[in-house]
């Protein structure tokens, strides 16, 4: 079996439990919703344009969620020790990351699917102009989130305190993807020309490929046991 | 020669530490605009240069340590973070004492405040994952991922932030070089040399507390005081002969 076989393999395996157990999918979702909707009364949105304030509203919420994600695709393979069978198994390492990092993309992917027409209803905005655009910035960061969450969580799910410890380490770490994804998407939603945030856009490139590329080399250490 | 080292590091800061504080409150000229308060700037530095040294010498460490599996560079890195923690939490303490003065405020969106937050941030998170590691091993391993990690991610993060501030005015220039008075200038150097000590002396000292910390565990695990997967916390003794 080829390395990406495995990659979709794993990733594969995730989906295919999700469907069965419907656990996690609907209840980020409406976690997610429920961060909108919570914020919605926090500001008065007849005053403030989404436009300021909605990139970094939507994107608190998908890094909750994504958070909530990550520590749940580790948490699965510790039931039942699941992961003793991943660690026998005789595939790369970094495969199995490359794969939890590609379920987790597509769990948040799933939730931005939802949340991103469902906030344009909400605060009455039109997002249909430059989709393409917004699709790719929601793609680059949501990598660039899980490709060091899930090396993270991999780590912290590992303790008794995963719900504090991951976040606690993931937000600092995370803090280049939250702004780069805030700033690009309300670049967007004003419908800037791409030069002017195009720096953002790379930066969020370089991100997701630095931190997996480091994630691969030190995923071995932080799985071992 | 090699015993001595702490002793000769520990007698120079000793020596160092008072002439820093003569030169700084005696020798150095007062600076025009800002008072009296810019003196903070003489400890200021030097602890953003050593919060730097840490997380650097953490680094290097935690990739000596993965590469090797030799205990003593996961010592090193370990007390590293932690003086690079002490150190950084200085910067942030005197940082806001000298801006409110200067600045009206004790806090702003700055680039480099920002930024050595979350540097603090992240290795603060360092320390409390290395403490909720069932054993060394463990928490060896895990913090040298996440010190690599996060000496990656420092330029990215300082860019970012540099680029996030980008509208706002620069306010903050300190380390101009070149308009600074040459007393200033050696001031700072001999406190910067001072600091350096300091962390060298600390440094040594913790290491040598962590190898003798690991050989008592040793020492306790052979005449079976202590059990083979004891957790850190549970102490000595938890389980009597």
């Amino acid at each position: 079996m080829t390395y990406f076989g495995i990659v979709a393999l794993v990733a594969a395996k995730d989906l295919r439990t999700e469907l069965r157990s419907r656990e996690q999918a609907l209840s980020l979702m409406v976690f997610a919703v429920l961060v909108l909707v919570v914020f919605n009364f926090a500001f008065d949105f007849t005053i403030i344009d989404f436009k300021t304030l909605g990139p970094g509203i939507l994107w608190v919420a998908f890094i909750f969620s994504g958070v909530l994600a990550l520590n749940h695709s580790f948490r699965i393979e510790r039931e039942q020790d699941r992961i003793e069978g991943i660690l026998l198994a005789p595939i790369d390492r970094s495969a199995f990351y490359l794969g939890k990092v590609l379920s987790t993309v597509l769990f948040m992917g799933t939730v931005e699917a939802v949340l991103v027409p469902l906030s344009a209803i909400l605060f009455n905005q039109s997002i249909t102009p430059r989709l393409g655009l917004m699709i790719l910035a929601l793609v680059l960061n949501t990598i660039g989130f899980a490709a060091v969450g899930t090396l993270f969580a991999a780590i912290t799910t590992q303790t008794r305190r995963s719900e504090v410890l991951l976040p606690l380490l993931l937000f600092p770490a995370a803090v280049p993807i939250a702004l780069a994804a805030v700033r690009t998407t309300s670049h967007i939603l004003a419908g800037r020309p791409f030069a002017r945030y195009a720096n953002w856009v790379y930066m969020s490139a370089a991100y997701d490929l630095i931190f997996i590329a480091a994630a691969v080399l030190l995923f071995d250490y932080a799985l071992q046991e | 020669m090699r015993a001595m080292l702490p002793r000769i590091l520990l007698a120079l800061t000793a020596l160092a530490v008072p002439v820093s504080l003569h030169m700084v409150f005696l020798v150095a000229p007062t600076e025009q605009k800002m008072g009296v308060v810019q003196r903070i700037f003489y400890y200021h530095v030097p602890s953003a240069f050593m919060a730097f040294l840490g997380v650097g010498v953490c680094a290097i460490m935690s990739a000596l340590y993965l590469w090797r599996k030799e205990r003593r560079f996961d010592i090193m890195a370990h007390a590293a973070a932690e003086l690079g923690v002490l150190f950084c939490t200085i910067v942030l303490i005197t940082g806001p004492i000298w801006a409110r003065p200067i600045w009206g405020v004790w806090w702003t969106g700055e680039v480099r405040l920002t930024s050595t937050l979350i540097l603090w941030l992240i290795y603060v998170g360092y320390l409390l994952l290395r403490e909720n590691a069932d054993n060394r091993e463990q928490a060896a391993r895990w913090g040298a991922v996440v010190a690599i990690v996060g000496a990656l991610d420092i330029p990215i993060i300082y860019k970012s932030v540099e680029w996030w501030r980008g509208l706002h005015p620069k306010v903050l220039k300190i380390s101009g070089g070149g308009g600074l008075d040459p007393v200033m200038e050696r001031t700072l150097l001999f406190c910067t040399i001072t600091f350096l000590l300091l962390f060298a002396t600390l440094f040594l000292e913790r290491v040598r507390l962590g190898l003798q910390e690991e050989e008592i565990e040793t020492l306790e695990h052979a005449i079976g005081r202590r059990p083979a997967t004891a957790a850190p916390g549970t102490g000595p003794g938890g389980i009597g002969s």
